[in-house]
Protein backbone atom coordinates (compact mmCIF):
# COMPACT_ATOMS: atom_id res chain seq x y z
CA UNK A 1 0.00 0.00 0.00
CA UNK A 2 2.78 2.39 0.91
CA UNK A 3 4.89 0.77 -2.75
CA UNK A 4 1.11 2.05 -4.44
CA UNK A 5 2.00 5.70 -3.62
CA UNK A 6 5.73 5.07 -4.63
CA UNK A 7 5.29 3.55 -7.65
CA UNK A 8 2.90 5.74 -8.51
CA UNK A 9 5.36 9.07 -7.44
CA UNK A 10 8.05 6.94 -9.52
CA UNK A 11 6.14 6.02 -13.07
CA UNK A 12 5.43 9.37 -13.20
CA UNK A 13 8.71 10.81 -12.88
CA UNK A 14 9.78 7.80 -15.48
CA UNK A 15 7.42 9.34 -17.46
CA UNK A 16 8.03 12.66 -17.15
CA UNK A 17 11.91 12.58 -18.04
CA UNK A 18 10.87 10.24 -21.44
CA UNK A 19 10.78 6.50 -20.74
CA UNK A 20 8.07 5.19 -23.27
CA UNK A 21 5.38 4.80 -21.07
CA UNK A 22 4.33 1.21 -22.29
CA UNK A 23 7.76 0.04 -20.69
CA UNK A 24 6.84 0.43 -17.08
CA UNK A 25 4.05 -2.28 -16.02
CA UNK A 26 2.70 -2.37 -12.51
CA UNK A 27 0.19 -5.11 -10.83
CA UNK A 28 -0.95 -6.56 -8.30
CA UNK A 29 -0.69 -10.41 -8.32
CA UNK A 30 -1.27 -12.75 -5.18
CA UNK A 31 0.97 -15.75 -5.16
CA UNK A 32 -2.81 -18.22 -5.84
CA UNK A 33 -2.57 -15.66 -8.94
CA UNK A 34 -1.01 -18.24 -11.55
CA UNK A 35 -3.09 -17.76 -14.28
CA UNK A 36 -3.28 -13.78 -14.21
CA UNK A 37 0.45 -14.19 -13.49
CA UNK A 38 0.77 -15.94 -17.04
CA UNK A 39 -1.76 -13.40 -18.90
CA UNK A 40 0.55 -10.22 -17.55
CA UNK A 41 4.18 -11.29 -18.21
CA UNK A 42 2.79 -12.50 -21.97
CA UNK A 43 1.03 -8.85 -21.78
CA UNK A 44 4.22 -7.12 -20.66
CA UNK A 45 6.41 -9.11 -23.44
CA UNK A 46 4.10 -8.28 -25.83
CA UNK A 47 4.45 -4.41 -25.12
CA UNK A 48 7.69 -4.40 -25.04
CA UNK A 49 8.44 -6.15 -27.69
CA UNK A 50 6.37 -3.68 -29.22
CA UNK A 51 7.98 -1.13 -28.94
CA UNK A 52 11.54 -2.66 -29.66
CA UNK A 53 14.91 -2.17 -27.79
CA UNK A 54 15.68 0.25 -25.12
CA UNK A 55 16.93 3.34 -26.49
CA UNK A 56 17.67 5.56 -23.31
CA UNK A 57 19.54 4.01 -19.96
CA UNK A 58 22.19 2.12 -21.96
CA UNK A 59 25.94 2.59 -20.80
CA UNK A 60 28.21 1.49 -24.02
CA UNK A 61 30.93 0.16 -21.72
CA UNK A 62 33.77 0.59 -24.79
CA UNK A 63 32.93 4.23 -24.59
CA UNK A 64 33.40 4.97 -20.71
CA UNK A 65 36.09 2.44 -19.95
CA UNK B 1 18.74 44.21 5.36
CA UNK B 2 21.34 45.45 7.37
CA UNK B 3 18.69 46.11 10.03
CA UNK B 4 17.84 42.61 10.20
CA UNK B 5 21.35 41.40 9.94
CA UNK B 6 21.57 43.44 13.25
CA UNK B 7 18.70 42.35 14.99
CA UNK B 8 20.20 38.31 13.96
CA UNK B 9 24.03 39.74 15.55
CA UNK B 10 21.55 41.21 18.74
CA UNK B 11 19.72 37.90 19.25
CA UNK B 12 22.53 35.24 18.58
CA UNK B 13 24.56 37.28 21.19
CA UNK B 14 22.15 36.82 23.92
CA UNK B 15 21.00 33.19 23.03
CA UNK B 16 24.65 32.58 23.44
CA UNK B 17 25.60 34.65 26.44
CA UNK B 18 22.92 33.31 28.47
CA UNK B 19 23.69 29.80 27.21
CA UNK B 20 20.90 28.90 25.97
CA UNK B 21 22.11 27.51 22.98
CA UNK B 22 25.46 26.08 22.05
CA UNK B 23 25.36 27.10 18.61
CA UNK B 24 23.95 29.87 16.45
CA UNK B 25 24.03 28.74 12.74
CA UNK B 26 23.63 31.33 10.56
CA UNK B 27 25.41 32.91 7.40
CA UNK B 28 28.50 35.28 7.04
CA UNK B 29 29.74 37.50 4.35
CA UNK B 30 31.53 35.66 1.64
CA UNK B 31 35.34 36.87 0.73
CA UNK B 32 34.07 37.60 -2.41
CA UNK B 33 30.48 39.64 -3.60
CA UNK B 34 27.23 37.17 -3.49
CA UNK B 35 28.97 34.34 -1.91
CA UNK B 36 27.40 34.02 2.02
CA UNK B 37 27.73 30.69 3.50
CA UNK B 38 26.56 29.33 6.19
CA UNK B 39 28.33 30.25 9.94
CA UNK B 40 28.67 28.61 12.93
CA UNK B 41 28.89 30.74 16.39
CA UNK B 42 29.87 29.18 19.15
CA UNK B 43 30.59 32.63 21.00
CA UNK B 44 29.28 35.59 21.38
CA UNK B 45 32.23 37.27 19.81
CA UNK B 46 31.48 34.72 16.74
CA UNK B 47 28.22 35.98 16.71
CA UNK B 48 29.70 39.56 15.33
CA UNK B 49 30.36 37.32 11.63
CA UNK B 50 26.77 36.70 11.12
CA UNK B 51 24.94 38.62 8.62
CA UNK B 52 22.04 38.54 5.98
CA UNK B 53 22.02 39.65 2.82
CA UNK B 54 20.29 38.88 -1.03
CA UNK B 55 22.99 35.74 -1.29
CA UNK B 56 21.97 33.68 1.68
CA UNK B 57 20.70 30.48 -0.73
CA UNK B 58 22.21 27.75 1.58
CA UNK B 59 19.75 25.54 3.28
CA UNK B 60 20.88 25.77 7.01
CA UNK B 61 18.33 22.73 8.10
CA UNK B 62 21.00 20.58 6.59
CA UNK B 63 23.98 21.80 9.63
CA UNK B 64 21.43 20.46 12.10
CA UNK B 65 21.83 16.94 11.15
CA UNK B 66 23.52 14.83 13.59
CA UNK B 67 24.61 17.71 15.25
CA UNK B 68 24.99 17.17 19.25
CA UNK B 69 23.53 20.11 21.61
CA UNK B 70 21.55 22.75 21.54
CA UNK B 71 21.20 25.09 18.57
CA UNK B 72 19.64 28.09 17.12
CA UNK B 73 19.22 27.69 13.23
CA UNK B 74 18.51 31.51 11.13
CA UNK B 75 15.11 29.97 9.02
CA UNK B 76 13.66 31.59 6.65
CA UNK B 77 10.40 29.81 5.31
CA UNK B 78 11.85 27.19 3.05
CA UNK B 79 14.89 26.60 5.63
CA UNK B 80 12.07 26.21 8.41
CA UNK B 81 9.65 23.78 6.33
CA UNK B 82 13.00 21.41 6.13
CA UNK B 83 13.38 21.76 10.24
CA UNK B 84 10.40 20.64 10.44
CA UNK B 85 10.76 18.00 7.70
CA UNK B 86 13.88 17.06 10.03
CA UNK B 87 12.16 16.64 13.31
CA UNK B 88 9.22 14.57 11.24
CA UNK B 89 12.18 12.20 10.52
CA UNK B 90 13.00 11.81 14.26
CA UNK B 91 16.25 13.54 13.16
CA UNK B 92 16.00 15.82 16.62
CA UNK B 93 13.67 17.43 19.11
CA UNK B 94 11.64 20.29 18.59
CA UNK B 95 13.30 21.36 22.06
CA UNK B 96 16.94 21.17 21.40
CA UNK B 97 16.07 23.30 18.10
CA UNK B 98 15.74 27.82 19.04
CA UNK B 99 14.23 29.14 15.57
CA UNK B 100 15.78 32.66 14.89
CA UNK B 101 12.73 33.17 11.98
CA UNK B 102 12.71 35.68 9.30
CA UNK B 103 10.94 36.56 6.22
CA UNK B 104 12.50 35.66 3.48
CA UNK B 105 13.35 38.56 0.75
CA UNK B 106 13.79 36.17 -1.79
CA UNK B 107 16.84 35.04 -2.55
CA UNK B 108 19.14 36.21 -5.54
CA UNK B 109 20.79 34.17 -8.16
CA UNK B 110 24.51 35.05 -8.67
CA UNK B 111 24.36 33.95 -12.15
CA UNK B 112 21.45 35.80 -12.89
CA UNK B 113 23.60 39.21 -11.46
CA UNK B 114 26.62 37.94 -13.42
CA UNK B 115 25.04 37.00 -16.45
CA UNK B 116 24.49 40.82 -16.79
CA UNK B 117 28.07 41.84 -16.54
CA UNK B 118 29.49 39.57 -19.01
CA UNK B 119 33.76 39.41 -18.41
CA UNK B 120 33.61 42.17 -15.53
CA UNK B 121 34.05 41.84 -12.07
CA UNK B 122 31.55 42.33 -9.56
CA UNK B 123 33.47 44.01 -6.37
CA UNK B 124 30.53 44.89 -4.32
CA UNK B 125 27.46 44.60 -4.22
CA UNK B 126 24.90 47.02 -2.17
CA UNK B 127 21.75 46.16 -0.86
CA UNK B 128 18.38 48.60 -1.03
CA UNK B 129 14.88 47.27 -0.30
CA UNK B 130 13.97 46.83 -3.54
CA UNK B 131 16.91 47.21 -5.24
CA UNK B 132 20.78 45.70 -5.14
CA UNK B 133 23.20 48.61 -6.48
CA UNK B 134 25.95 46.01 -8.50
CA UNK B 135 29.59 48.12 -8.57
CA UNK B 136 32.99 47.35 -10.35
CA UNK B 137 36.14 49.28 -11.62
CA UNK B 138 34.55 51.53 -14.01
CA UNK B 139 30.86 50.36 -13.95
CA UNK B 140 27.53 51.11 -11.76
CA UNK B 141 24.61 49.60 -11.71
CA UNK B 142 21.12 49.92 -10.24
CA UNK B 143 19.14 46.36 -10.47
CA UNK B 144 15.72 45.07 -9.44
CA UNK B 145 15.98 42.25 -7.42
CA UNK B 146 13.02 40.64 -8.38
CA UNK B 147 14.47 40.54 -12.13
CA UNK B 148 17.25 38.31 -10.80
CA UNK B 149 15.64 36.18 -8.10
CA UNK B 150 16.56 32.48 -8.30
CA UNK B 151 13.58 30.91 -9.77
CA UNK B 152 12.81 29.16 -6.71
CA UNK B 153 11.97 32.14 -4.86
CA UNK B 154 10.18 33.39 -7.65
CA UNK B 155 7.40 31.00 -6.86
CA UNK B 156 8.00 30.51 -3.21
CA UNK B 157 4.81 30.16 -1.40
CA UNK B 158 6.39 30.22 2.25
CA UNK B 159 8.62 32.97 2.67
CA UNK B 160 7.62 33.47 6.49
CA UNK B 161 8.82 30.54 8.81
CA UNK B 162 6.81 28.49 9.71
CA UNK B 163 7.93 27.74 13.35
CA UNK B 164 9.74 30.39 15.17
CA UNK B 165 10.67 30.93 18.70
CA UNK B 166 11.89 34.67 17.86
CA UNK B 167 10.39 36.51 14.85
CA UNK B 168 13.15 39.04 13.60
CA UNK B 169 11.80 42.06 11.58
CA UNK B 170 8.20 41.89 10.82
CA UNK B 171 5.94 39.06 9.32
CA UNK B 172 5.69 40.06 5.43
CA UNK B 173 3.51 38.40 2.65
CA UNK B 174 4.26 34.59 1.87
CA UNK B 175 4.67 34.47 -1.63
CA UNK B 176 6.33 36.67 -5.10
CA UNK B 177 3.91 36.30 -7.75
CA UNK B 178 5.02 33.67 -9.69
CA UNK B 179 2.90 30.85 -9.78
CA UNK B 180 4.61 27.70 -9.58
CA UNK B 181 2.03 25.32 -11.26
CA UNK B 182 3.33 27.22 -14.11
CA UNK B 183 7.13 26.06 -14.58
CA UNK B 184 6.98 22.94 -12.41
CA UNK B 185 7.80 20.01 -14.70
CA UNK B 186 8.64 22.04 -17.79
CA UNK B 187 8.91 18.61 -19.74
CA UNK B 188 5.17 17.87 -19.21
CA UNK B 189 4.28 19.35 -22.67
CA UNK B 190 6.92 17.60 -24.76
CA UNK B 191 6.53 13.79 -26.38
CA UNK B 192 8.69 11.47 -24.79
CA UNK B 193 11.94 11.56 -27.75
CA UNK B 194 11.78 15.24 -26.33
CA UNK B 195 11.49 14.99 -23.32
CA UNK B 196 14.51 12.52 -22.81
CA UNK B 197 16.76 15.48 -24.78
CA UNK B 198 15.82 17.98 -22.80
CA UNK B 199 16.77 15.95 -19.65
CA UNK B 200 20.20 14.92 -21.55
CA UNK B 201 20.63 18.94 -22.26
CA UNK B 202 20.01 19.71 -18.45
CA UNK B 203 22.22 17.54 -17.51
CA UNK B 204 25.22 17.24 -19.72
CA UNK B 205 27.52 19.47 -17.74
CA UNK B 206 26.88 17.59 -14.44
CA UNK B 207 30.54 16.26 -13.25
CA UNK B 208 28.85 14.39 -10.75
CA UNK B 209 30.65 15.93 -8.03
CA UNK B 210 27.48 15.33 -5.87
CA UNK B 211 27.49 19.72 -4.56
CA UNK B 212 23.79 19.07 -4.81
CA UNK B 213 23.13 16.35 -2.80
CA UNK B 214 25.88 17.65 0.02
CA UNK B 215 23.81 20.63 -0.27
CA UNK B 216 20.05 19.46 0.12
CA UNK B 217 18.82 18.84 3.68
CA UNK B 218 16.97 15.43 2.85
CA UNK B 219 20.26 13.77 1.63
CA UNK B 220 21.75 12.70 5.28
CA UNK B 221 22.02 8.89 4.65
CA UNK B 222 25.18 7.76 6.62
CA UNK B 223 25.66 6.18 2.93
CA UNK B 224 24.48 7.66 0.01
CA UNK B 225 23.20 5.11 -2.94
CA UNK B 226 25.79 6.74 -5.41
CA UNK B 227 28.48 5.99 -2.71
CA UNK B 228 27.51 2.28 -2.60
CA UNK B 229 29.87 -0.42 -3.89
CA UNK B 230 28.23 -3.68 -2.73
CA UNK B 231 26.25 -3.26 -4.91
CA UNK B 232 26.90 -0.56 -7.09
CA UNK B 233 23.96 1.00 -7.67
CA UNK B 234 25.05 3.75 -9.78
CA UNK B 235 28.03 3.41 -12.09
CA UNK B 236 30.88 6.31 -11.46
CA UNK B 237 31.47 7.76 -14.88
CA UNK B 238 29.56 10.79 -16.44
CA UNK B 239 28.30 8.53 -19.26
CA UNK B 240 24.70 9.70 -19.93
CA UNK B 241 22.85 6.69 -18.71
CA UNK B 242 24.89 7.38 -14.85
CA UNK B 243 24.34 10.56 -15.13
CA UNK B 244 20.74 10.21 -15.57
CA UNK B 245 20.19 7.65 -13.03
CA UNK B 246 21.98 9.76 -10.69
CA UNK B 247 19.72 12.47 -11.04
CA UNK B 248 16.93 10.58 -11.53
CA UNK B 249 17.19 8.45 -8.38
CA UNK B 250 18.26 11.28 -6.08
CA UNK B 251 14.91 13.36 -6.87
CA UNK B 252 12.99 10.06 -6.46
CA UNK B 253 14.60 10.03 -2.68
CA UNK B 254 13.83 13.42 -2.20
CA UNK B 255 9.46 12.83 -3.16
CA UNK B 256 7.38 14.29 -0.99
CA UNK B 257 10.35 15.82 1.15
CA UNK B 258 11.57 18.94 -1.09
CA UNK B 259 10.34 22.28 0.12
CA UNK B 260 11.99 23.32 -3.38
CA UNK B 261 14.49 25.64 -1.52
CA UNK B 262 16.91 25.50 -4.57
CA UNK B 263 20.05 25.25 -2.12
CA UNK B 264 20.77 22.42 -4.96
CA UNK B 265 20.85 24.43 -8.08
CA UNK B 266 22.94 27.25 -6.13
CA UNK B 267 24.91 25.09 -4.50
CA UNK B 268 26.23 23.48 -8.55
CA UNK B 269 29.29 24.37 -9.85
CA UNK B 270 27.99 23.77 -13.43
CA UNK B 271 24.66 25.63 -12.80
CA UNK B 272 22.72 22.23 -13.60
CA UNK B 273 19.34 23.02 -13.58
CA UNK B 274 18.15 19.81 -11.03
CA UNK B 275 14.88 21.21 -10.12
CA UNK B 276 13.48 20.40 -13.62
CA UNK B 277 13.40 16.71 -12.08
CA UNK B 278 12.22 17.62 -8.56
CA UNK B 279 9.88 20.35 -9.37
CA UNK B 280 7.81 17.26 -11.36
CA UNK B 281 7.62 15.37 -8.08
CA UNK B 282 6.27 18.44 -6.03
CA UNK B 283 3.92 18.99 -8.03
CA UNK B 284 2.67 15.49 -8.13
CA UNK B 285 2.42 14.96 -4.85
CA UNK B 286 0.38 18.11 -4.30
CA UNK B 287 -1.66 17.19 -6.99
CA UNK B 288 -1.72 13.34 -5.75
CA UNK B 289 -1.92 13.20 -2.12
CA UNK B 290 -2.48 17.31 -1.05
CA UNK B 291 0.66 17.67 0.60
CA UNK B 292 3.12 20.39 1.11
CA UNK B 293 5.94 19.03 2.73
CA UNK B 294 7.56 20.77 5.74
CA UNK B 295 4.55 22.69 6.55
CA UNK B 296 3.08 21.12 9.70
CA UNK B 297 4.91 19.79 13.22
CA UNK B 298 3.67 15.96 13.28
CA UNK B 299 1.92 15.51 9.60
CA UNK B 300 2.96 12.26 8.20
CA UNK B 301 5.37 12.43 5.34
CA UNK B 302 3.15 11.48 2.21
CA UNK B 303 5.39 8.44 1.24
CA UNK B 304 4.94 6.48 4.53
CA UNK B 305 1.23 6.79 4.18
CA UNK B 306 -1.35 5.39 2.16
CA UNK B 307 -4.93 5.81 1.85
CA UNK B 308 -7.42 3.23 0.73
CA UNK B 309 -8.50 5.29 -2.19
CA UNK B 310 -5.41 6.46 -3.59
CA UNK B 311 -4.69 6.27 -7.24
CA UNK B 312 -4.23 3.08 -9.07
CA UNK B 313 -5.38 3.51 -12.55
CA UNK B 314 -1.56 2.88 -13.55
CA UNK B 315 -1.94 -0.98 -12.04
CA UNK B 316 -3.25 -3.58 -13.39
S1 LIG C 1 20.52 10.78 -2.99
FE1 LIG C 1 19.28 9.35 -1.84
S2 LIG C 1 20.73 7.91 -0.94
FE2 LIG C 1 21.89 9.70 -1.54
S3 LIG C 1 21.94 10.97 0.30
FE3 LIG C 1 20.20 11.63 -0.95
S4 LIG C 1 18.48 10.51 -0.11
FE4 LIG C 1 20.33 9.48 0.58
S1 LIG D 1 16.21 18.74 -3.52
FE1 LIG D 1 17.03 20.82 -3.73
S2 LIG D 1 15.21 22.13 -3.56
FE2 LIG D 1 14.63 20.11 -2.72
S3 LIG D 1 15.03 20.27 -0.51
FE3 LIG D 1 16.90 19.41 -1.48
S4 LIG D 1 18.19 21.20 -1.85
FE4 LIG D 1 16.12 21.96 -1.49
S1 LIG E 1 26.28 19.81 -8.10
FE1 LIG E 1 25.95 19.99 -10.31
S2 LIG E 1 27.75 19.09 -11.27
FE2 LIG E 1 27.75 18.44 -9.13
S3 LIG E 1 26.69 16.45 -9.15
FE3 LIG E 1 25.14 18.00 -8.73
S4 LIG E 1 24.31 18.55 -10.75
FE4 LIG E 1 26.24 17.47 -11.10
Amino acid sequence: MFARRRFAVLKNLLEYVGIEPGRLHFSWISSAEAEKFQKTVAAVTEDVKALGPAQHMIKDIRKVA
Amino acid sequence: MEAIAQKIREAAKRLLSEGKVDVVIGYAKGTVPMREYPYFAYTPEEAENLTWSSFCCNNLALYTIRRPGRMAVVAQGCVSRNLVNLINENQFKRDDLYVIGVNSPGMVDRRKVQALFPGKTITEVIEEPEHLLVKGQGFEERLERKKVFRSNCLTCVQRNPVISDEMIGEVGPEGHGGNIDKVAAPWEKLVPAERWTEMQETLKDCIRCYACRDACPLCYCHVCFVDEAQPQWCGKTQDEADVATFHILRAFHCAGRCTDCGACESACPQGIKMRRLTSKIEKDIRALYGYRPGMEIGAQPPMSLFKPNDPQDFIK
